[in-house]
């Protein structure tokens, strides 16, 4: 049915209220996409703000963190007041230079700070601090393994450009429209500007180089780049042309991609949307423009069209010296760099695991560290990359923790993996009993097997706790987990049937 | 922090018609007198804090200086005018006009007095990016009797007169006093020669350029959503528009205009490019004559103090009345401006400053050798009729 409707849509004169209907309705491009998606090539560029996660704000030393009572941790400097003045966090630095190297990018030994000006309430000075024709890195690319779900592959985007610059407040608009507040808190924060080449063809390239860039600030330590506390953002850059034709077509920026999976989301949507237009001869309709993705009904809207050029008046920031690195710096900070996601990813890809474990692996430093020190204890690969995938993945996921939280240590690890191997003990008894349910029935069937020891706790022989949890263990063999195993059977002793 | 150390003596409106003065907020519009001929102005726009020294209200007061604001009206107040190396003094709590230029300066009825109010507010401070960490030398050390008692003082000292600064556009008064000063420094021993700057006349239009569009960008900040004027408004732009043009004064909407037009796309290159240009040229052209000279000398203004009102019709006279001082700015190098003799004008003539520029951070010198000068200057008394009086007795 609904391919029918699309081919009437496609055959419909383009005014019509029906093709809007149809437009309008996500579901519906599905099934034209197949058909006319191959005659177009979109093209997508992405521009991303990481906040970084600095102490204090880069100009000024209040502190920031999310979710703050507004205008808490704001000081004469963030707030614009006359007579303050910004003096660079050299945090901010060095956390560009890490991710500027990072990225393959070409530094600048000798960069400025330039204004960016503009009127708008959340930002105080009526202008930004950021950085204009001298970025402090340029010139990279970054390296991406598309998950294998989506078929999988290599890709290399470009990255034309990484500057520095101060976040701006946030302005709170109330229920009834007739009023903001302005919350300083956010003004001032450091950002880290990322600008891609226009590299990416597909939303699940799109969504997977914003993935890699979030791994790495958090390789890195610069970000925690969480995308729903406004952390990492993407402003994503779309347009479309016939395969075969040089020439950009018109792009629309689209914000509000709140996910990397919105980011594919929100592209595909842009793509068959464009891609309908062009079919139909209509292309003239697209726009330059900023839309909006709108999660609740999966498309994105007009949000403003652009109306010829903005002049922000860029101009060197009068009240900040150049910033001038020395070789020897870089060197150092070059030295200081972990080993990234791409390296590790090639790394255990050497070492025989499969692409998808080398995805799951990587995805967190943390987890991949803990990969690494397990193994450099003597751990075999692949074992150790079961444990940690299979049974320890499930555990931190049941118990809501990270790998850094479990007591458990690599060293650890290693070892049961060698016992295990060694034959010492069996790959099944190295695995805890961690189920409640499980650990409560073996209570249950040892109490009621005990009914005089039952009685003579209760009657004050508390020590025979420890006869109990005995029992219990052996009818475990083992495996029920201590700390589980005693809180439940105290509750079981001490309840008064 | 240079208000950190004192309390800020008469700054602002200067009645020079408001040419260096935001006058945000609703600035009041009294204007402030010369106390040498109170029909005429003290200069500005610091000339509220020259006045207030000339008419001996304070021992020493400060000023801000970002194109002559200390220099010009010391000279018409006939007080002592200090305008330090920038980067020499904080400018935290100094409301920013043009950044890289503002500089926060001294008055004092003597050199060694404005001396010590600059030991006094020197140094780096860690809220200001642009303040030095340059050592600060003891400012004081060199005001004692001693080195007046030889009768060349000053021998060795190599002064180089800027031919144009003596040139066309300058009252014959006074070019004959800042000679009659020339004079005065050879028999101090002084080996004074006169030096060309050709890029001299290219600064004013520079600076004008430059000052404008820094301060610009320095004034948005008043936009009237967090403080001072806000005018009542039912939309965002609005609100913008009629709390700005309420709040700032013409002169202040003049230099507004022409900043953003000198910033804007296809003028910038144009303007402020060109601009910055010319500063490099100007900041080499002073390099040069300083590696020849020790000190480099001219007036401080044009003409001494010119009549309330005078060029208020007359934007271009009075920018160009900056001539002498502006190209300092722009290298930001440091001078001096001690009262040399009169001409005519007043009641007892009007007094004449002669501006002394060192090189970088060499305040010292300028201390030293304006002390000198200063004290053994015997034909002059620098105290305005209106309060001699009282001085004398």
């Amino acid at each position: 049915m609904k391919s029918t409707q699309s081919q009437t849509a496609t055959q419909e004169k383009p005014a019509s209220p029906e093709v809007k209907n149809t437009l309008s309705h996500p579901a519906n491009f599905k099934t034209i996409d197949e058909k006319i998606l191959k005659d177009y090539e979109a093209v997508i560029g992405i521009e991303t703000h990481v906040q970084l996660s600095t102490l204090t704000k880069a100009f000024c030393s209040c502190a920031y963190s999310y979710g703050t009572p507004p205008n808490t941790t704001v000081c004469p400097v963030c707030m614009g007041l006359p007579g303050a003045l910004p003096v660079l966090n050299s945090k901010v630095i060095e956390f560009a230079l890490k991710l500027g190297l990072a990225l393959n990018c070409k530094l600048s030994l000798n960069s400025k700070f330039d204004r960016k000006q503009y009127f708008y309430p959340d930002l105080p000075k009526g202008y930004q601090i950021s950085q204009f024709d001298v970025p402090i890195a340029s010139g990279g690319y970054i390296d991406v393994d598309l998950p294998v779900e989506f078929g999988g592959g290599h890709r290399r985007f470009g990255i034309t450009r990484v500057h520095m610059e101060e976040d701006a407040g946030k302005l709170m608009h109330s229920e009834s429209g007739s009023f903001s507040e302005v919350d300083l808190n956010r003004a001032g924060v450091p950002l880290l500007e990322i600008v891609s080449e226009p590299d990416m063809r597909t939303g699940i390239e799109a969504a997977e180089y914003g993935a890699e860039l979030q791994r790495l600030v958090r390789y890195l330590g610069v970000s925690n780049g969480n995308m729903q506390e406004g952390s990492l953002r993407c402003d994503v850059n779309v347009s479309i042309r016939p395969i075969g034709q040089s020439k950009f077509g018109t792009k629309v920026e689209i914000k509000n991609v709140n996910s990397f999976s919105a980011v594919s989301r929100a592209i595909d949507f842009e793509i068959s949307r464009q891609a309908l237009l062009y079919s139909q001869g209509r292309e003239d309709e697209i726009v330059q423009e900023t839309r909006q993705w709108e999660e609740g009904v999966q498309k994105t809207v007009t949000m403003r069209k652009k109306e010829g050029l903005a002049d922000y008046r860029y101009f060197p920031e009068p009240d900040l010296p150049g910033v001038t690195l020395t070789q020897e710096y870089v060197d150092n900070v070059c030295s200081s760099l972990p080993e990234l996601p791409e390296t590790k990813r090639r790394r255990y890809e050497n070492m025989g695991l499969s692409m998808q474990d080398v995805l799951f692996l990587t995805n967190d430093i943390d987890v991949a560290e803990f990969l690494d020190a397990t193994i450099a204890n003597g751990a075999e690969v692949k074992l150790a990359a079961n444990w940690i995938m299979g049974d320890i993945a499930a555990y931190l996921k049941n118990e809501k923790l990270t790998i850094r939280e479990v007591k458990l240590t690599p060293q650890e690890l290693s070892e049961l993996i060698g016992s295990i191997k060694g034959g010492t003990i069996s790959g099944k008894i190295g695995k805890q009993i961690a189920d409640p349910a499980e650990i409560e029935k073996m209570i249950d069937k040892v109490l009621s097997e005990n009914p005089k020891q039952l009685e003579q706790y209760r009657s004050g022989k508390t020590k025979l706790q420890g006869f109990f949890a005995g029992q219990i263990m052996k009818l475990s063999k083992g495996k029920a987990n201590p700390g589980l195993l005693n809180k439940i059977l105290l509750e079981k002793l001490n309840a008064k049937s | 922090m240079a208000t950190g150390f004192l309390v800020l003596s008469g700054q602002g409106n200067g009645g020079r018609n408001g040419t260096d003065d935001p006058r945000f907020l609703g600035a009041k519009e009294n204007v402030t007198a010369n106390p040498w001929d109170v029909s005429r102005v003290p200069g500005g726009s610091s000339g509220g804090s020259a006045a207030a020294v000339s008419a001996r209200q304070c021992m020493v007061s400060l000023g801000s200086d970002t194109g002559g604001s200390v220099r010009q009206p010391a000279s018409f107040c006939g007080v002592v005018g200090l305008k330090p190396t920038y980067g020499r003094v904080s400018r935290f709590g100094l409301m920013a006009y043009a950044s890289s230029l503002d500089v926060i300066g001294c008055f004092g009825s003597s050199v060694a007095d404005a001396g010590i109010l600059l030991h006094a507010i020197s140094g780096h401070d860690r809220f200001d990016a642009t303040s030095s960490k340059q050592e600060v030398p003891d400012f004081t050390s060199h005001f004692t009797s001693t080195s007046l008692s030889e009768s060349k003082p000053l021998k060795g000292l190599r002064v180089g007169l800027i031919r144009e600064t003596l040139e066309d556009g300058v009252d014959t008064g006074v070019a004959s006093t800042i000679r009659g000063a020339s004079s005065h420094l050879e028999e101090l021993g002084c080996s004074v020669s006169e030096v060309s700057l050709p890029s001299f006349s290219l600064g004013l239009p520079a600076y004008y350029i430059l000052a404008s569009s820094e301060s610009s960008s320095n004034l948005s900040r008043y936009d009237g959503v967090r403080y001072g004027n806000q005018a009542p408004a039912d939309a965002l732009n609005a609100l913008y528009g009629d709390s700005r043009a309420k709040g700032f004064g013409h002169e202040v909407k003049m230099r507004i205009l022409m900043g953003t037009y000198a910033l804007s796309a296809g003028y910038y290159d144009a303007y402020y490019k060109r601009a910055q240009q010319v500063r490099t040229i100007v900041r080499k052209s002073f390099k040069a004559a300083l590696d020849e000279h020790d000190i480099l000398i001219s007036p401080a203004a044009p003409s001494a103090a010119y009549k309330i009102g005078e060029k208020k019709n007359d934007p271009l006279a009075m920018y160009a009345g900056d001539i002498m001082t502006v190209n300092v700015n722009l290298a930001g190098l440091p001078a001096l401006v001690v009262p040399c003799g009169f001409v005519e004008g007043g009641s007892a003539g009007l007094p004449v400053g002669l501006q002394m520029i060192g090189a970088a951070f060499d305040e010292e010198k300028l201390l030293k050798v304006g002390h000198i000068f200063e004290q053994t200057l015997k034909d002059y008394r620098f105290v305005p009729p209106l309060i001699a009086d009282d001085v004398a007795s």
